[in-house]
């Protein structure tokens, strides 16, 4: 009896040594030469695109520095993402999908302030911007902003307070009657309340969304990232159309390298060359052919055909910076709020 | 009606032996995975003042929110109640082929990931799919609506209830019946004056456990409901958008109403057990 008493005591142990050394993350071990490792945590829509990206850069990085290099990549909700690296997931570098997510993990203490010139063209490699994605002959004639407020047209967006993409939604609304109502707050907010009583379902993630416009087959429109747009119509050929509205807003996603993780792994070094690289002529055309726009002005020319080039695209700072636009539209209590409790 | 065995004898050595490393483990088990955690929701909300606590559970959206989710996992437990036991009664009273296939099949929603549940059920249930076409015909729509939303409960709920009637059901002696048969007890006669009183306490259980499931019930239900504020916006996906807001507090502020509203739904449910048991035997 004694002798079970002592076998299930080192089991204990074992399975606790075993617990302890599934919780070090990825990318701890990286330190050691050989093989390095770095972890990139990114949103939900980039998944296809870092894939290719990550085998581009380790064949570089092996070519350059003739280490081998392995980059694990984790997709989720741009939001819920952030909240995880706050929470103690060991990124190297976050490529999310806006500024304000960085920001958060900035203010948690984890990325130096100032990362937003660390890198070209406010450390957004690649653009998106939104458009609407109608089903093929676009029986609801659906060709701008105007058009999803009619009665009977089903919208099918994410909710902002959940989804990074939902907010860039949202924001290109509100510039297109910004400009259609001269800055009349009221009737800005009347026509935002009523696109959004047309919303069918509101879903928690920009992928969510357009899985219930496609794969449960509801609403009339998508209101999208441009490049979840053009992965549908690729997806499905010949089932889908993209409108482009006339007024819609510069996506900007942004990456950054974060600041305390890398120090502690020492991988500061690669994980910066792995940004970097980004906006070399290869990653800017691949970007460009996983339907991102490059941020280089010359190779976004050769996406030209591809591309509407010609929309009138406002930023996040015609809303004075990511802080100020939750501040008014997003926190609790602000406008999403009041729209919906009117 | 239960007995403890006693495990010592006169001397004070236990006949079992063993108590001190379960007794170990069960208190390290339930302190890790149960109370430790519960404990850190309480911390958590402690961070807010009684006036701002107030503030966020009583908000219109977050009322809003346990409405819809109470009155969705209430319903739900009330049909998995009667759809349990009828269930429970086919599986253990009948034999047939594919029973025990059958009898399998119930626990497959405690295995399958709730999401996947909800993906599955929300491509049935929309206007597109077929169940929900042949419903959308008759003008009446599931997916995106709280009717879609008590679907997914019933789905996760209905292994609670099964599991909790039939190993009664299974215990209940047939002689009871045919006694009563023999009295002269019409069959309805039978079925609510002999076997409902005995399996009450068991349907009365898993109904406080399906119910508990509903109101906690996040992943399956997510993708059905439309989770548009105020109709169709459940409890716990206010939770996780406080959470995407980095809003920890205000969120553990509405677990903790969440949690204590399934506490006293357990104890009420206990209670009432307790005074069945005392009243039957009396």
């Amino acid at each position: 009896m004694k002798k079970n008493t002592a076998y299930l005591l080192i089991l204990t142990i074992l399975l606790s040594a075993l617990a302890s050394g599934c919780g070090k993350a990825p990318g701890a071990s990286s330190e050691k030469g050989g093989n390095r490792e770095i972890l990139n945590v990114s949103y939900d829509p980039t998944r296809e695109f870092y894939a290719k990206y990550n085998e581009l850069f380790c064949a570089y990085w092996a070519e350059e520095h003739g280490e081998s290099v392995t980059v694990t990549q984790s997709h989720g909700g741009s939001g819920s993402q952030a909240r995880s690296v706050i929470e103690g997931n060991e990124a190297d570098v976050v490529t999310l999908a806006l500024a304000h997510d960085i920001t958060a993990i900035e203010e948690a203490g984890l990325i130096d302030a100032g990362w937003m010139e660390e890198f070209d063209c406010s450390s957004s490699p690649y653009t998106s911007t939104i458009v609407f994605l109608v089903r093929k002959g676009n029986e609801k004639n659906i060709r701008d902003w105007d058009d999803l407020v009619k009665e009977g047209v089903e919208v099918i967006t994410p909710n902002p307070k959940t989804s990074g993409g939902a907010c860039w939604n949202f924001l290109a609304a509100w510039a297109y009657w910004q400009e259609q109502y001269g800055g009349n707050e009221e009737e800005i907010r009347n026509a935002m309340k009523m696109l959004y009583q047309n919303v069918l379902v509101l879903d928690t993630g920009a992928r969510g969304a357009t899985n219930t416009f496609v794969g449960n087959g509801q609403g009339d429109v998508l209101i999208a990232w441009e490049n979840e747009a053009y992965l549908a119509m690729e997806e499905y050929p010949g089932q889908y159309e993209i409108v482009t509205p006339s007024i819609s807003i510069l996506a900007q996603p942004s990456v950054a390298v974060v600041d305390s993780h890398v120090e502690e792994h020492g991988t500061a070094e690669l994980a910066k060359a792995y940004l970097e690289y980004l906006y070399s002529d290869e990653a800017q055309r691949l970007a460009g052919e996983h339907y991102y726009r490059p941020s280089n002005e010359e190779i976004l020319q050769e996406f030209s055909e591809q591309f509407d080039l010609h929309m009138n695209l406002v930023t996040i700072e015609d809303f004075g910076g990511w802080n100020a636009a939750y501040e008014t539209y997003f926190n609790d209590g602000a406008v999403f709020d009041q729209i919906y409790a009117e | 009606m239960q007995q403890i065995v006693k495990v010592k004898n006169k001397k004070g050595v236990r006949v079992i032996p063993g108590f001190g490393l379960s007794m170990g483990v069960t208190v390290t088990m339930l302190s890790v995975f149960v109370l430790i955690p519960l404990a850190s929701i309480f911390i958590s909300a402690g961070q807010l003042s009684f006036r701002e606590f107030m503030a966020v559970v009583v908000s219109k959206q977050v009322l809003s929110g346990y409405r819809v989710s109470l009155s969705c996992a209430f319903l739900a437990a009330l049909v998995n109640v009667i759809f349990g036991l009828i269930l429970a009664w086919v599986l253990v009273r009948y034999d047939f082929p594919g029973r025990r296939v059958m009898d399998g099949l119930i626990e497959l929603p405690f295995a399958l990931p709730t999401a996947v549940a909800g993906i599955a059920l929300t491509y049935l249930y929309s206007d597109k799919g077929w169940i929900g076409s042949l419903f959308a015909k008759a003008g009446i729509k599931i997916a995106y609506t709280r009717i879609g939303i008590t679907i997914a409960m019933i789905f996760v709920g209905i292994p609670f209830v099964v599991r909790a009637v039939q190993p009664v059901l299974e215990k209940l002696d047939i002689q009871y019946e045919e006694a009563a048969m023999m009295l002269g007890a019409g069959k309805v006669r039978i079925f609510f004056k002999v076997i409902l009183p005995e399996l009450f306490p068991a349907l009365l259980a898993g109904f406080g456990l399906a119910f508990a499931r509903g109101i906690g019930e996040y992943g399956s239900v997510v993708f059905i409901a439309g989770n548009i504020p105020y109709k169709t916006q459940i409890a716990p996906l206010l939770i996780m958008i406080k959470l995407e807001q980095y809003n920890y507090a205000d969120a553990t502020a509405i677990a903790l109403v969440l949690l204590l509203l399934s506490f006293l739904l357990m104890l009420i449910i206990n209670s009432v057990q307790l005074y069945m048991q005392k009243f039957s035997k009396g």
